[in-house]
């Protein structure tokens, strides 16, 4: 299927950012996870 | 101003050790350019947050784990894990990016649906029928030469050898066959239009 090009996509693409609640997530999530090392395996945990 | 000149390899490595202050500038700096090619291929703003949390995530979960090689290239590897999200999304989904219909443009201007709808279809298959009951008021032989013309798509050639007369005899019988419906749907006053 042929691409669709149209400036008005183009323009727009310059202004898009994430949402803030999107960026607070992943930083308490990143928080909130903790990787356990154990005996040459590693473990995930999510800790709120 | 100094979050600008803090490469992304220490701030990397502070996050590895623990900095959670330093993953944050990360996200802030790279973060337009990464949504902006996610949304650049899926042209939706709520799949385009969804594959950015997850290519964010698989960047916490790898970092966290040790598993990251720094090599100074943080954002094109952040970048190829967004491709690979983008590639997994339209695998798992099996369809092309959906068209934004709301702007100047309509999508369909340039598709159509050339499919007849059922009115149109029944009166198309009335007209069938009554040029297939005026074939059967014809001659034999003019009806034999126009079926195999109209319905089996064969050369006047091809019908002489079936037939056994010659082409000017098949293309007569053929002229006269038009002529004999004609006639007939004059006669009968006969409206043949969709």
């Amino acid at each position: 299927m042929a691409k669709l090009y149209s400036e008005r996509s183009i323009k727009h693409l310059n202004n898009v950012q994430p949402r803030e609640e999107t960026v607070k997530f992943l930083l308490n999530y990143s928080k909130a996870l903790s990787v356990i090392n154990c005996n040459k395996m590693k473990f995930e945990a999510l800790l709120n | 101003m100094q979050n600008q000149v803090i490469s992304d390899a220490i701030l990397v490595s502070s996050y590895i050790n623990g900095d959670e202050n330093a993953l944050e500038t990360l996200i802030n700096r790279h973060k337009q350019r990464v949504y902006s090619f996610i949304y650049s291929k899926v042209y939706d703003k709520d799949i385009a947050e969804d594959i950015f949390q997850d290519t964010f995530i698989k960047v916490i979960r790898t970092l966290k784990r040790g598993a990251y090689n720094e090599e100074g290239k943080f954002l094109p590897w952040i970048m190829r894990i967004s491709h690979n999200l983008i590639i997994d999304h339209f695998r798992r989904n099996n369809r092309m990016p959906k068209f934004d219909n709301s702007g100047e443009f309509s999508i369909f201007s340039v598709l159509s649906d050339n499919a007849l709808n059922a009115e149109k279809q029944i009166i198309k298959d009335q007209l069938e029928n009554d040029v297939r009951r005026l074939i059967e008021e014809l001659p034999e032989d003019q009806k034999q030469v126009l079926l195999m013309r109209m319905y089996n798509d064969m050369s006047f050639k091809e019908i002489s050898d079936k037939t056994g007369v010659s082409i000017n005899t098949a293309l007569g019988r053929m002229r006269y066959a038009l002529i004999n419906m004609r006639k007939i749907i004059e006669k009968h006053n006969i409206i043949l239009t969709n």
